[in-house]
């Protein structure tokens, strides 16, 4: 395992170790290693086809990389019961994937997962957080592109994750959506402690919202660092 | 017509299996004018039915004789080819062929084993042939359209099986309304062939009965306890085969497999 932190540093709450993966002879990615500090704000940025989605569904391992591992506050993954990682590591996909019915149900879809009731003020404080205060009983039929992504990132912190990952949150939002769901994931960040990585291919997204990146290019880390050495280097 | 022109049954079976199957690639090639594809797929079909029902209909002409234990090899060898033939129907759903096989096996095996052994169906060869057969194939086709419509179903909403397992659920929680979908679709067949049992179509079975000599009203029950058998049978296969194929469409890691393209 790479230890970047020191003596006297926070350890580093994920550490992507080599990881590489490789579908029908072709490489999708190789030897990718990076740690994200807790409470920090990670990108992804690459151009299509680059390997980011793939490399953060090699996160929560939702596919099997073909080498290397991830370390999850120091331990193997492959040592967790897939459950329970994903659990820890929630993601919000591209598109929302909202459950039929209403809103409360997805919110307590993770919780049930697990036999836990989410209660109805828990619920409410989480469509507070998101800004969908009294929408527990709309039907996620009728609700718009934005409200639907609110939705799903309230529905993974429901799971109390420790580390959230965001595939492409905002890509098929109009651009007043894209900048609220911005400043709803920097104050969660923000006030929560949370740590977060996002997948982005829009340089200006990760300027404005993450402290340290990481460029893949053909399925290779090509640069990492803070965002300001390595996007406006 | 026909009959005025050939002296000989064989000719005049193979003039009527030719009109036939012109009748079918007629239909084929209106299929095409609208842009769907089934020349080969059809052709194929029809030649390998009329090769293998002619040669199933030899085998039996000398199995008339054989000893009655002979019909399990029979029946045996049918659901080996039933397995590997429906498993196509499964394109990219690992292990399908063995799920196939073992789900065929034991769902028209059960049923033929028990009404064989309740005395329902006779053991002699020329009876437990051509209705085991009947049972078999049709669970092949039950299996067949439970496993085609679970791969449709699974990969029209991948996203949200991946999403639901993203928040912690089991493989079975994310999929198991897509495995009930693909079981009742597949039963279809079955319930409607019951549901209009003598009123839309009178099955070859009871017509086979009654050309040789059988009173009517038993015909007709018989038929329907064929009909019913082949419900038992095929609802048995396609519980198997979706919960097996459940199984198979993940890794041991909670994984989705069974996908589009990666």
């Amino acid at each position: 395992m790479n230890n970047t932190s020191g003596p006297n540093q926070p350890q580093q709450i994920l550490q992507a170790d080599r990881l590489g993966r490789v579908v029908g002879g072709k490489t999708i990615l190789a030897d990718v290693s990076f740690p994200v500090m807790p409470g920090e704000m990670l990108g992804i940025v690459g151009a299509s086809g680059s390997g980011k989605s793939s490399l953060l569904r090699l996160l929560n391992r939702l596919d099997e990389p073909t080498s290397g591992t991830v370390f999850l506050d120091g331990t193997d993954y492959r040592q967790l019961p897939p459950r329970e990682l994903r659990r820890r590591v929630g993601m919000v996909t591209q598109r929302p994937f909202l459950f039929p019915g209403d809103v409360a149900f997805n919110l307590r879809f993770g919780p049930a997962q697990r036999g836990e009731n989410l209660a109805d003020d828990e619920v409410t404080r989480l469509l507070e957080q998101v800004g969908l205060p009294d929408f527990a009983s709309r039907d996620t039929a009728v609700l718009s592109g934005g409200e639907q992504q609110r939705v799903s990132l309230a529905r993974t912190l429901a799971n109390r994750p420790e580390v959230l990952l965001l595939d492409e949150p905002t890509s098929a939002l109009d651009e007043q959506s894209k900048l609220g769901i911005e400043e709803l994931v920097g104050r969660l960040v923000r006030d929560q402690g949370l740590t977060c990585v996002m997948v982005t291919h829009d340089r200006d997204q990760a300027r404005r919202m993450c402290q340290q990146v990481v460029v893949l290019e053909a399925g290779r880390l090509i640069q990492s660092g803070s965002t300001s050495e390595v996007l406006d280097a | 017509m026909l009959n005025s022109w050939f002296r000989s049954e064989l000719a005049l079976g193979l003039a009527q299996a030719a009109i036939a199957s012109l009748l079918a690639l007629a239909v084929v090639l209106l299929a095409r004018r609208r842009n769907i594809h089934l020349e080969s797929d059809a052709a194929i079909a029809l030649v390998r039915g009329i090769v293998q029902i002619v040669a199933v209909g030899s085998i039996l002409a000398l199995l008339l004789k054989a000893p009655r234990w002979t019909s399990v090899f029979l029946l045996t060898g049918m659901i080996l080819a039933a397995g590997s033939i429906s498993a196509k129907r499964a394109k990219n759903i690992p292990g399908a062929v063995k799920i196939s096989t073992y789900s065929i096996a034991a769902g028209a095996g059960a049923v033929t084993a028990i009404m064989t052994w309740a005395g329902v169906i006779d053991t002699a060869i020329t009876s437990l042939i051509p209705v085991g057969s009947m049972i078999i194939a049709n669970a092949m086709n039950t299996n067949g359209l439970a496993l085609n419509r679970f791969r449709a179903e699974v990969l029209a909403h991948t996203g949200e099986i991946e999403t639901a397992l993203a928040l912690g659920a089991t493989p079975r929680a994310t999929i198991g309304r897509y495995a009930e979908t693909s079981i009742h679709s597949s039963l279809i067949p079955a319930i409607d062939n019951l549901r209009s049992l003598g009123i839309v179509w009178i099955p070859g079975l009871m017509t086979g009965m009654l050309l040789s000599g059988a009173r009517p009203l038993y015909a007709a029950i018989y038929q329907f306890v064929v009909i019913a058998m082949i419900l038992a049978s095929s609802g048995l296969t396609s519980l198997l085969s979706t919960t097996m194929i459940q199984a198979h469409a993940f890794s041991d890691a909670d994984q989705l497999l069974l996908k589009g393209s990666d």
